[in-house]
């Protein structure tokens, strides 16, 4: 199965009931497929006029109770931004999946590169945090799209599913569940606070239609849900709970793999890198090298980094400028060696070996 | 009930200025509403950014108030996900024709099931007083400062163009025919496009020579010419005057429409 299909038939499996997007390579097998797929399963799907519409008709169906995604890559998740915000502000659950290609700009349509993963968690203005999950396989592909949904509607967020042209392209045999968790949104309870967290923070969902009469506003609001723009208490409130409701839960969503925890020299790598150092270490088995493998990249987990009780070193080779390498520094005193590379070709494993031999 | 029973009280008093046309764009909306018979739990108003997009803040149904421009994308998402709902979306010439033009005709297009009514003051009055696309040739705002250069968008022509299934034009002052033409618009499947002049008193005509609130609502009924009597005119052959904005219903058919409940 191809990566962008198994994306598309994991949030079907889910329960995705809503499909709002705009052709744009490498992403559009997604939309195609749920173009096929949705009208047969009680679902809608909808070809926007843009992004800008697209993600707006996905939020738009999330408050009437709706599983809703989009699938985009970086000029279209550019241009989600704005509403992104307006999702985060309003707490609504949906799922954005960016399948990226090398950019700026246009840049490069057909080819992969993870240069979104700071635009992911800092993009839209404004002080606030989500979840991005970074598939390194087909079959992750869809078992984490699948979770997206869970996540978003446990966090009341939207969550990103960071893929990439690499692996929405590569086509590999996956294992289809009978059927995937399913961890629906809670509902609010009548007479609560529509924007009152719960011990969690995260505040019952009032969906449309069921006689809530909830108004949501991407304002400041308290915790009735109505426009307090002005008092600094408010606000600094509504964003401190915003963020701490998706960061408190860091270490408990954290979703990795721990290769090697004795290791000496460790390789950090999330999404396609992941197969090449996979590769390096099959070829050349070495408990000196250990390798942590991150399922989700935000909220950053950093206690993993602390599993390597021996780590001298951390490697962190990305298909950017070293986005999340910079993480990686802001946690640890170790040095981190940040391998970047662009222009759409994945780090070899023949220069994964090099740097290791070229290690003290 | 009657329409003030659809006012959410705890909300009061509203931010709208002294003499806007505002609140009778929506008292005459929520009484179309109430025509209509509708449940408050089954109605949902949603709106842009801007003045007119306040309103569905003072309404106890469920209400979506997005961002700039993008009200109607939003709207298309609730009702396909859901066509049980009612879908009824405030906006104004501003975020309707500027930012939002894009999805006004793509709306309008694909003709969904919304009714979308329009105030239409002629400026951008939250941000005191720019030119929008609406603001007539001529007119002063601040950053018209000389007189608007740029012709305005005829909104009405627009969604009639587009492909709405229904769509009428009046204005603050014409508050039965106003009431009737919303409630024609909840009646027709598919996409309806309301538009109302409304007076801005604060931003538009104390710089327009319309400083009193009753100088600006004698202007707009005095400076309107109704569609049949055009009609009548284009008949006998007699010259229609270009200074007079035409109000009254533009259309009412039945082309194939999103969204509607089965």
């Amino acid at each position: 199965m191809q990566g962008n299909t198994a994306c598309a038939e994991g949030a079907l499996a889910a329960g995705c009931r809503f499909f709002g997007g705009y052709p744009i390579t490498p992403s559009t097998e997604i939309a195609e497929h749920m173009a096929r797929r949705l009208p047969k399963t009680d679902g809608v799907f909808v070809q926007m006029e843009d992004e800008i519409a697209s993600i707006a008709a996905v939020i738009g169906a999330s408050w009437t109770g709706a599983r809703a995604m989009t699938a985009t890559s970086g000029p279209g998740f550019s241009l989600m931004m704005e509403n992104i915000g307006y999702a985060v502000m309003t707490e609504t659950p949906c799922v954005i999946v960016n399948i990226q290609r090398g950019g700026p700009s246009t840049g490069q349509p057909t080819m992969g590169a993870q240069g979104d993963m700071l635009q992911c968690r800092f993009g839209s203005h404004g002080d606030y945090s989500t979840i991005a999950l970074s598939p390194s396989s087909v079959q992750e592909m869809y078992d984490l799209t699948a979770k997206a949904f869970n996540l978003a509607d446990r966090f009341r967020v939207p969550v990103f599913v960071m893929s990439d042209e690499v692996i929405g392209h590569t086509r590999e045999r996956i294992t289809i569940p009978d059927r995937v968790e399913i961890v629906t949104r809670r509902p609010l309870e009548k007479g609560t606070l529509p924007f009152r967290g719960g011990d969690d923070g995260v505040p019952g969902f009032p969906e449309f239609g069921m006689g809530h009469g909830v108004h949501v506003t991407g304002l400041t609001h308290d915790e009735r849900g109505y426009p307090e723009a002005t008092d600094p208490h408010v606000h600094a409130a509504l964003v401190q709970r915003l963020v701490s409701k998706v960061e408190s839960a860091r270490h408990d969503i954290a979703d990795y793999e721990v290769v090697n925890p004795d290791a000496e020299t460790v390789f950090v790598t999330y999404g396609p890198p992941t197969r090449s150092v996979k590769q390096v270490m099959h070829d050349q088995p070495d408990e000196g090298v250990g390798h942590l493998h991150l399922r989700i990249v935000w909220p950053f987990p950093e206690r993993l980094l602390r599993l390597f009780t021996n780590a001298k070193t951390f490697i962190v080779p990305e298909m950017n400028m070293g986005q999340v390498a910079r993480e990686v520094e802001r946690h640890t005193d170790l040095p981190v060696i940040s391998v970047p590379k662009l222009g759409g070709e994945l780090h070899t494993p023949g220069e994964l070996r090099t740097l290791l031999e070229a290690r003290p | 009930m009657s329409f003030e029973d659809w006012f959410r009280e705890d909300r009061l008093p509203h931010i709208y200025c002294t003499g806007c046309g505002n609140g009778t764009v929506i008292n005459c909306t929520l009484e179309a509403v109430e025509q209509m018979g509708w449940a408050v739990d089954d109605t949902v108003f949603i709106s842009g950014i801007g003045c007119s997009s306040r309103a569905p803040g003072y309404i106890k149904t469920d209400s979506l108030h997005t961002t700039h421009g993008r009200a109607l994308a939003f709207a298309t998402g609730v009702k396909l996900a859901n066509p049980r709902l009612h879908v009824v979306v405030f906006t104004g010439d501003g975020d309707l024709a500027a930012i939002g033009g894009n999805h006004f005709i793509h709306a309008c297009r694909r003709n969904i099931d919304l009714t979308v009514v329009c105030m239409n003051n002629m400026i951008y009055g939250m941000t005191g007083g720019q030119g929008s696309p609406c603001t007539p040739v001529g007119a002063i705002s601040t950053t018209t400062p000389y007189g608007a250069a740029e012709p305005a968008f005829d909104l009405s022509e627009l969604a009639v163009t587009a492909g709405a299934n229904y769509v009428a034009r009046w204005t603050s002052y014409h508050v039965r025919e106003l009431t009737k033409a919303v409630q024609a618009g909840l009646e027709t499947p598919g996409f309806s496009f309301i538009e109302a002049l409304t007076q801005c008193p604060t931003a538009y005509g104390r710089r327009n020579k319309l400083r009193q609130v009753s100088d600006m609502i004698q202007y707009l009924r005095t400076n309107v010419i109704m569609v049949q009597k055009i009609q009548r005119m284009r008949e006998r052959g007699e010259p229609i005057p270009d200074d007079k904005i035409p109000v009254g219903e533009f259309v009412r058919r039945n082309r194939p429409a999103m969204g509607v409940q089965k």
